[in-house]
């Protein structure tokens, strides 16, 4: 599928501040799975800081605006060509080695339930150990937006049973790790379909790694693997680290933040 | 006469090294030694040395004692440490570049790989990173103990930030100022090349995108931090800025100090501050020490940061005792510094081995340092002991276990004369396009008698550390 | 140099010079208070004093009723009043803590003494302390560190801010000191020229070792105006507010030269001292001194944003 980005967040604070800094993982991961055609962020007033593949395989892209400045606009806009590869991250570098996704962070610590929910699942064979857990996820978080907030645990997410897909992210990384297999957060792009399918076009999903296979991707809120209505940009522990733009203003303003993503797929 | 080492007497005789420090010894009344010892406190004073060594915390207008008596090595005796030292040095930074790359010593099963991997001190944001000449810890301060005439065992490795060296300097400018003579009777070999030293080797692993002199610059955590007087000290003498991170900021692809005369590019940070606390974007968001967006520019070879970020996974207490199987995969040399024996309680039969042999034990926690949480088995009660099982018992992959070492001692002044007393030693070895040593270091003294905790928050003091010529 | 080194060096040179002021008011105020009350109203010497110092309303707040001992209490020891002895002392040497190699040994040795003496003030008995024996002592420490910087620091960058923080912080404490006059004596016209009147200037100037060399370079009689003149137009007079702003303006020139490189501070400075220059002392009558004085204040608070703004806060360009 040919998917057409148009993702523009904007930054309001209410007196200037005196420079804003940010980092971005806002390029599509370079995998079997995708194919960039173009490709182009940028940022009012900015200037372009260093680049690097980090070890996750991820472009970082660093980004400062010099103060003093009291809006930023960042946008994205881009092309991308997607193959559906039932979830499997296919020819994707990275050097941190799987184990090291074992390592908890504070949104994906377990709690008693969190290790029930994982000794919940079982399946035959880690493929479907990992299906089975995402279901177990999905069955035990229900979709509803505004209940749940940014720091929202996977813990407390599902002691309330219900939250948003960076809430299932978070709680079946965690009851990966329960089953002893690394799990991390990727966040990307969904194109939603007029099928009914829900969802923010700015979108967060789980993968597993999986022994024989490598990285798959699961999106429990959709109960699905991620296919070529996707677009994936990075990956990270947990939210924060995945998160497409990390930012810090210098300054006493207070930050309003404005976002809009439009995904679209191009008649071919 | 008693079972440890003496340092200056070996079977009533005066080892050569300490020969000429014995008539200068006799010839000082208890008198002229008071005098001195206050001379020198005073001196200290003034200077205004009064900080915690090795994170110790607690108050940081504290003194801490300094005997007058040097601690002295032959000039064989330090060579053969020497090489021990750096080797140890250039093992520990193949084994980051290693683990932060292809982790072949992990995948050739020499060392666990949770052990690594799952380390709070593994950094996954600096993986597939390189640091400018590969080196991720440019200031190695190695814990040394001396047993018998060639008997020296490692305790542990500090490979972040090793602090005390301010120390080491400073005593031996007391002790010229106070006993000159000495420096003429006896032939010892200069320390106070270590700061410029130290500035050269920042110096040399500037990043690629720098041209020119590099600009290098000591990050302090601020004047509140106990070790605060000897970050401005070292940066006095290396002649660099003492900046904190609101003094730094990132712009483009590098990082600028706030002058008067507007910003000044910064190619080095040595930094005395946590990985953690580095860059609130990437680590702790609630860090006001840190730089935002440092960890970026870093990454992208911007500037370089000493020690690298995620240099803490090599002196990890449980890392330790593969550090002879690094020396021996990385550089394929047999390890001339030997460890000590360690038991790690998370195992089951050393476990089983510590709890039976208690009374004869050292136990630590693995995170632990300044001396607290830890069992002296031989001087402890049975209470104290039986104490210390229970603790062992509820989390038993917190403790570590090594055989009570029989510290050397070294003569030191104290309320009725002269009296030997146990001694370790923490020397610096600097890592950069070369490798280098000032012949010296920090020796710590257990000023209390039998004591072996040399801590200065347990009533340690510190000495002179001398290298005769050849 | 880093901008928060100059910052603190800055600091720490006003802090020193606003230590001294407190005490030389404590000094006036124990002295106006020896004469009779004039019997009219609030007006109450210490009161009046405070209200210069502004601080007036902090110090209700905290001890009711301005009597000597609470005064000595708030302008000397107390570290809740950021402008007291002890509070500016006690910052001044963090100050230079903070930047102690950018410090020669002997100013160190002198702040740093005088911290220790601080402390050592604070543990004696309150009875054990006259107000002279306070006074004495402050001004005694003050003109150390000044001495000790003169004689001994570098004339660099380091130097220069020093200098434009113990002028700037001169001459707003002058136009304060000033200011306690009108205070103490408006609106009573049928004062002005009295002996009380006079009495009340000449122990400003005691105030502030000033009386001397004011009888030197104005003879016998001492009147408003001159006084005036004295503390605000004469350049020779080391306290007067053009002699302070002439400091300011020589050390940012110099600085300007050094770093090659003029900012807004630079034309600010030589714009207030060339305006100075130009002021006869009927003008400053004329305007009313309370009006001009407030004025002032207000320049020089701005002239330190300014300065502030071009060198201490890191943000130039």
């Amino acid at each position: 599928m040919r998917l057409l980005v148009d993702h523009v967040t904007r930054y309001h604070y209410d007196q200037p501040v005196r420079g804003v800094v940010q980092s971005h993982r806002l390029t599509p991961s370079r995998f079997a799975g995708q194919k960039v055609q173009s490709w182009e962020v940028t940022v009012s007033g900015g200037q372009r800081g260093g680049g690097f593949r980090d070890g996750a395989g991820d472009w970082v892209q660093a980004w400062s605006v010099t103060g003093p400045v009291s809006e930023i606009t960042v946008r994205v806009r881009g092309c991308v060509d997607t193959m559906d590869l039932s979830g499997l991250l296919r020819r994707h570098r990275e050097a941190i080695p799987p184990t090291a996704w074992l390592h908890p962070t504070a949104p994906t610590r377990t709690d008693a339930a969190l290790v029930d929910l994982a000794h919940s699942a079982s399946g035959n064979g880690p493929l479907a150990l990992a299906h089975a857990l995402s279901d177990a996820v999905a069955d035990a978080i229900a979709y509803r937006p505004g209940t749940t907030h940014a720091h929202t645990t996977a813990a407390e997410a599902l002691a309330q049973g219900e939250g948003v897909c960076q809430d299932h992210t978070h709680a079946l990384i965690a009851c990966a790790r329960v089953r002893d297999m690394p799990a991390r957060y990727v966040s990307g792009y969904l194109y939603a379909t007029d099928d009914g399918t829900p969802h923010e076009a700015s979108h967060a999903w789980a993968e597993v790694w999986v022994a024989d296979l490598g990285w798959v991707g699961f999106d429990p809120a959709n109960r699905c693997c991620p296919d070529d209505r996707y677009i994936r940009l990075g990956s990270g522990a947990d939210a924060r680290q995945a998160a497409p733009i990390r930012g810090i203003a210098r300054g006493n303003g207070e930050e309003r933040l404005d976002v809009t993503v439009a995904i679209e797929a191009a008649q071919q | 006469m008693s079972a440890y080492f003496n340092e200056m007497y070996d079977t009533g005789a005066v080892r050569p090294p300490y020969a000429r420090l014995r008539d200068w010894m006799d010839a000082m009344p208890t008198e002229l030694r008071n005098l001195k010892q206050a001379e020198a406190e005073a001196l200290f004073r003034r200077i205004g040395i009064t900080f915690a060594v090795y994170g110790e915390g607690g108050d940081p207008d504290r003194l801490i004692p300094f005997d007058m008596f040097p601690r002295v090595f032959a000039h064989d005796e330090w060579r053969r440490l020497e090489r021990g030292i750096k080797q140890r040095a250039r093992a520990l930074n193949a084994f980051l570049s290693d683990v932060y790359d292809r982790g072949e010593i992990v995948r050739a099963g020499r060392i666990p790989e949770r052990l690594v991997y799952l380390n709070e001190a593994y950094e996954k944001a600096v993986a597939g990173i390189r640091p400018p000449k590969g080196v991720y810890s440019h200031i190695v301060g190695i814990d040394l103990v001396r047993t018998g005439p060639d008997q020296f065992y490692v305790l542990e490795d500090n490979c972040r930030t090793p602090s005390g060296v301010s120390y080491m300097l400073e005593n031996r400018e007391i002790m010229m100022r106070m006993f000159p003579e000495l420096f003429r009777s006896n032939r010892i070999e200069p320390v106070e090349g270590y700061p410029e030293l130290l500035r050269r080797t920042l110096a040399s692993v500037a990043p690629e995108k720098c041209k020119g002199d590099p600009t290098v610059v000591i990050l302090t955590p601020g004047h509140f931090n106990s070790a605060y007087y000897e970050h401005s000290f070292l940066a006095d003498l290396m002649g660099v800025e003492l900046v904190e991170g609101q003094d730094l900021f990132v712009e483009g692809e590098f990082v600028f100090m706030r002058t008067t005369q507007g910003p000044q590019r910064v190619d080095v940070i040595y930094r005395r501050i946590d990985d953690t606390f580095l860059d609130p974007l990437c680590f702790r968001p609630d860090s006001m020490l840190g730089i935002a967006g440092l960890m970026d520019v870093y990454r992208s070879g911007g500037v370089t940061i000493a020690s690298a970020p995620g240099a803490g996974v090599a002196d990890d207490k449980a890392i330790y005792c593969f550090v002879p199987e690094m020396v021996r995969f990385y550089l394929g040399e047999e390890p001339i510094l030997e460890n000590v024996p360690t038991w790690q309680c998370a195992r089951h039969d050393d476990l089983k081995y510590v709890l039976s042999n208690l009374p004869e034990l050292v136990v630590k926690e693995v995170h632990g340092s300044g001396g607290y949480g830890m069992l002296v088995g031989p001087k402890s009660s049975k209470e104290q002991i039986e104490a210390f099982r229970a603790k062992i018992l509820e989390e038993p992959e917190k403790y570590i276990a090594q055989p009570t070492l029989a510290l050397s001692t070294v003569p030191t002044f104290v309320e009725e004369g002269v009296a030997p007393r146990h001694v370790d030693l923490r020397p610096y070895c600097l890592v950069g396009e070369r490798i280098e040593l000032v012949p010296g270091g920090l020796t710590r003294v257990a000023l209390t008698e039998g004591s072996l905790v040399v801590n200065s928050s347990q009533g340690g003091g510190v000495k002179d550390t001398w290298v005769l010529a050849e | 140099m880093l901008s928060r080194t100059a910052s603190n060096l800055y600091w720490l040179a006003r802090y020193m010079e606003r230590a001294e002021t407190a005490a030389r008011l404590l000094e006036v105020g124990a002295r106006i208070a020896l004469v009779p009350n004039t019997g009219h109203g609030y007006r109450n010497e210490w009161d009046a004093l405070l209200r210069a110092a502004g601080t007036a309303a902090p110090f209700a707040q905290k001890y009711g009723e301005p009597i000597q001992r609470n005064i000595e209490s708030h302008l000397f020891f107390d570290h809740d009043n950021p402008s007291s002895v002890a509070a500016c002392l006690t910052q001044a040497r963090e100050n230079g803590r903070i930047v102690r190699t950018a410090l020669t040994v002997q100013v160190w040795d002198a702040l740093n003494t005088a911290y220790q003496e601080l402390r050592e003030l604070e543990r004696t008995p309150r009875g054990e302390l006259s107000l002279a024996r306070l006074t004495d002592w402050t001004t005694r420490n003050t003109a150390l560190v000044r001495g000790a910087i003169d004689a001994t620091q570098l004339r660099n960058d380091n130097y220069d801010f020093m200098h434009i923080g113990y002028h700037l912080e001169r001459a707003d404490n002058t136009a304060r000191l000033l200011d306690v006059k009108y205070y103490v004596l408006l609106p009573q016209v049928e004062f002005v020229g009295s002996g009380l009147d006079n009495y009340q200037w000449m122990t400003l100037l005691r105030a502030m070792s000033a009386h001397r060399a004011f009888h030197w370079a104005y003879g016998g009689e001492v009147t408003a105006r001159r006084i005036a003149h004295f503390l605000i137009l004469n350049p020779q007079s080391p306290r007067a507010l053009i002699a302070c702003v002439d400091g300011v303006n020589a050390h940012l020139e110099r600085l300007a030269r050094g770093y090659g490189r003029r900012t807004q501070a630079q034309s600010t400075a030589r714009r207030m001292l060339a305006q100075l220059a130009e002021t006869e002392v009927e003008e400053i009558f004329d305007e009313g001194l309370h009006e001009f004085l407030t004025r002032f204040i207000d320049e020089i608070g701005a002239l330190g944003q300014t300065v502030h703004d071009a060198y201490l806060s890191g943000d130039i360009r």
